[in-house]
């Protein structure tokens, strides 16, 4: 078994490696046919006060005269020495950056997690075990109509209800404005993440229902099944004894692969709620073409988005005994 | 123990859009089990053997409507006492170990069972430790998954969960299928073991000559009906009354090898008078008129009208 997770991992980190250098070379070729020019970019503004002259020397010191495989092998070996290079908008190394965005947004994004598949699951083992009931149809309906309904949509929903009518959420920002970040509490941390991390849930929901719902079904057509109901098992009895037992890895699965979709929702919560993250980051780097941070933020989710698949993989290999054994025997 | 009578079971099934469709799968259907015997069911696929078995532990499909008469120790066999005397006093073998959940190891499922049937979870798991040890199941065993067992472990482990349950009626669907014929002879072995130590012992099969080995009576099931419930000595003594169960015994290699022709009538179309009349060799215009009574021919009863000739 030990030998089996290690070549798995193996594996895994060599297509890990494969993605990287593909999503190097897509966001090298990306970024030099589009038209933001990287001088302007970086110059900004102050344009006016530069020569023709200092342009040249900015472009030569740059590299920006040399052919594009050259650029990009001298571009490869800074990303592999670990250094993404500076942001332009927060003047700030980019891992400084993303690093300090994404804790901000990391508390948002597990609280969403967790209560999105919480959620999700029982909601599916509620309408899984009562197909066809009123319940059933109502919570496929929820499911069916938030999961084809935008992030951003049901964020300002959000917004409009809670922090415009009823007012009892902020409505903008990870702190109260004007206090200093080391004296902001736990509960107006909590207080603020509510309303995105709310939204990310409420759609994070409907797959893992949907999911959990069908496989619910499954468990209870089985074969296995009649067997538990023929010695008298009742159907709460069946749902504690096997039910969870049978769906709970393909949930979990599920779940870490829907990593990637919360990320995305992430970008448009953080936006309409001026949450500060890593999303934020994001909108705000490709507005005013922030290429390093750019660059350096879809390696970070690329990253981040296979590391949850990764895990997917491995709760299988780990927690499954027909993998986990049956390879070794 | 168990008497079975004229036991009809239809399935309401929705045909393209909202028409109903009735299906009627078994017809007629009778049997008897006593305390200490082995009654074997014997017919071939959709017979209706399996159904027999969910209709008597009351799991078969909401769609289901069962009329005729269930009795257990003389008691009508209602859907409510049937949830009540499932997993205590009656239990299922079921046919394979696709029937254990796939990530339970075995010896918390056939506690599962111990204490489903009324038992404190000690008593549970000295039960099962019990039973274990009588079948040669290492303890080890119990740690085990279903899909780590080998087909004869897998039988043992099968019976263990009735045995831990102290059913007075024992009902085996199909135990034996494809297996090795060491495991078919030690299998059999511990249901007749079952039926001396006073449980009523229900063997499903289509094996007819794994039936015989151990049964004490045999009943043939053809296309949702009881056409014979034999002594399983008529056989080889060429008592055996039914046309079909006569067929069904020259088609064993041993005998004469012959193959039925013809296929038993689906439940869509099935014939008016006798089912077995659009195969059988004897059959008359009478045959065709209504569907035979229980007639007592040489000490059993027989679906067949001309079956004492
Ligand atoms: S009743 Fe007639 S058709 Fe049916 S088995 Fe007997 S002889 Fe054959």
């Amino acid at each position: 078994m030990q030998l089996g997770i290690a070549a798995f991992m193996l594996r895994k980190l060599l297509r890990l490696a494969l993605l990287l250098i593909a999503v190097a070379i897509f966001s090298f070729v990306l970024i030099s046919l589009s038209p933001i020019d990287p001088i302007d970019a970086y110059v900004g503004a102050d344009m006016l006060q530069i020569s023709p002259e200092q342009r040249d020397i900015i472009a030569q010191r740059w590299g920006l005269d040399q052919p594009m495989m050259t650029r990009f092998i001298l571009w490869l070996r800074q990303l592999a020495s670990g250094n993404l290079g500076t942001s332009i908008i927060f003047n700030q190394p980019v891992s400084t950056v993303i690093g300090s965005r994404f804790q901000t947004s990391l508390q948002m994004l597990a609280i969403a997690w967790l209560l999105s598949g919480a959620l999700g699951l029982a909601m599916g083992v509620v309408a899984g075990a009562r197909a066809g009931s009123w319940l059933d149809r109502a919570i496929r309906f929820y499911a069916y109509t938030l999961a084809a309904s935008p992030t951003f949509w049901v964020a300002l929903l959000l917004l409009l209800v809670f922090s415009v009518s009823l007012k009892i959420t902020p409505i903008c920002c990870a702190t109260p404005p004007g206090v200093l970040t080391k004296d902001v509490t736990v509960w107006q941390r909590l207080h603020h993440l509510i309303l995105p991390a709310a939204t990310l849930s409420l759609i994070g929901v409907a797959n893992i229902a949907l999911h959990t719902r069908q496989k619910l079904i499954e468990v209870l057509n089985s074969d296995y099944v009649l067997f538990a109901r023929a010695q008298g098992e009742s159907l709460v009895g069946i749902i504690r004894h096997h039910g969870l037992r049978n769906i709970i890895l393909p949930a979990l699965t599920l779940q870490f692969a829907s990593l990637s979709e919360l990320f995305g929702g992430s970008v448009l919560a953080e936006q309409v709620f001026s949450y500060p993250g890593l999303g934020k980051a994001t909108v705000e780097a490709a507005l005013r073409s922030d290429v390093p941070l750019l660059v350096g933020i879809v390696f970070f989710s690329a990253l981040f988005v296979y590391t949850g698949n990764l895990i997917a993989d491995l709760t299988y290999q780990i927690v499954d005994p027909r993998i986990r054994i049956g390879k070794s025997s | 123990m168990l008497s079975v009578q004229d036991l009809n079971i239809t399935f309401t099934l929705y045909d393209r859009g909202l028409a109903q469709k009735q299906l009627t799968v078994i017809t007629q259907l009778d049997l008897d089990v006593k305390a200490g015997e082995v009654v074997a069911v014997v017919g071939a696929s959709g017979s209706g053997k399996s159904l027999l078995a969910h209709a008597i532990l009351g799991i078969l499909p909401d769609n289901a409507q069962v009329s005729g008469k269930m009795l257990f120790k003389g008691e009508p066999l209602t859907l409510n006492r049937c949830q009540d005397l499932r997993g205590k006093a009656i239990a299922l073998i079921p046919q394979s170990i696709g029937y254990l959940d796939p990530l339970m190891q075995v010896g918390q499922q056939v506690q599962r069972t111990a204490q489903l049937s009324g038992l404190s979870r000690p008593a549970a798991k000295a039960a099962v430790d019990r039973t274990f040890a009588r079948y040669r199941l290492a303890a080890i065993v119990q740690r085990l998954y279903p899909f780590q067992l080998s087909g004869g472990m897998a039988r043992r482990v099968l019976v263990s969960t009735a045995v831990v349950s102290q059913a007075e009626l024992v009902i085996a669907d199909e135990p034996t299928p494809g297996l090795h014929p060491d495991v078919v002879t030690e299998t059999l072995n511990h249901l007749r073991e079952l039926a001396s130590e006073g449980k009523g012992v229900i063997l499903i099969t289509h094996d007819i000559e794994a039936a015989l080995q151990i049964a004490d009576r045999v009943a043939v099931f053809y296309a949702g009906t009881t056409v014979e419930i034999a002594h399983a000595q008529d056989f080889s003594n060429n008592k055996i009354r039914h046309p079909y169960t006569q067929a069904l015994w020259r088609s064993l290699p041993q005998n004469e090898f012959i193959p039925i022709s013809g296929s038993q009538p689906t439940p869509e179309a099935l014939p008016d008078g006798c089912l077995f009349s659009d195969r059988c060799p004897w059959v008359t215009q009478e045959c065709q008129l209504e569907r035979p009574p229980f007639l007592q021919v040489r000490g059993a009863p027989v679906r067949c009208i001309h079956a004492d000739r």
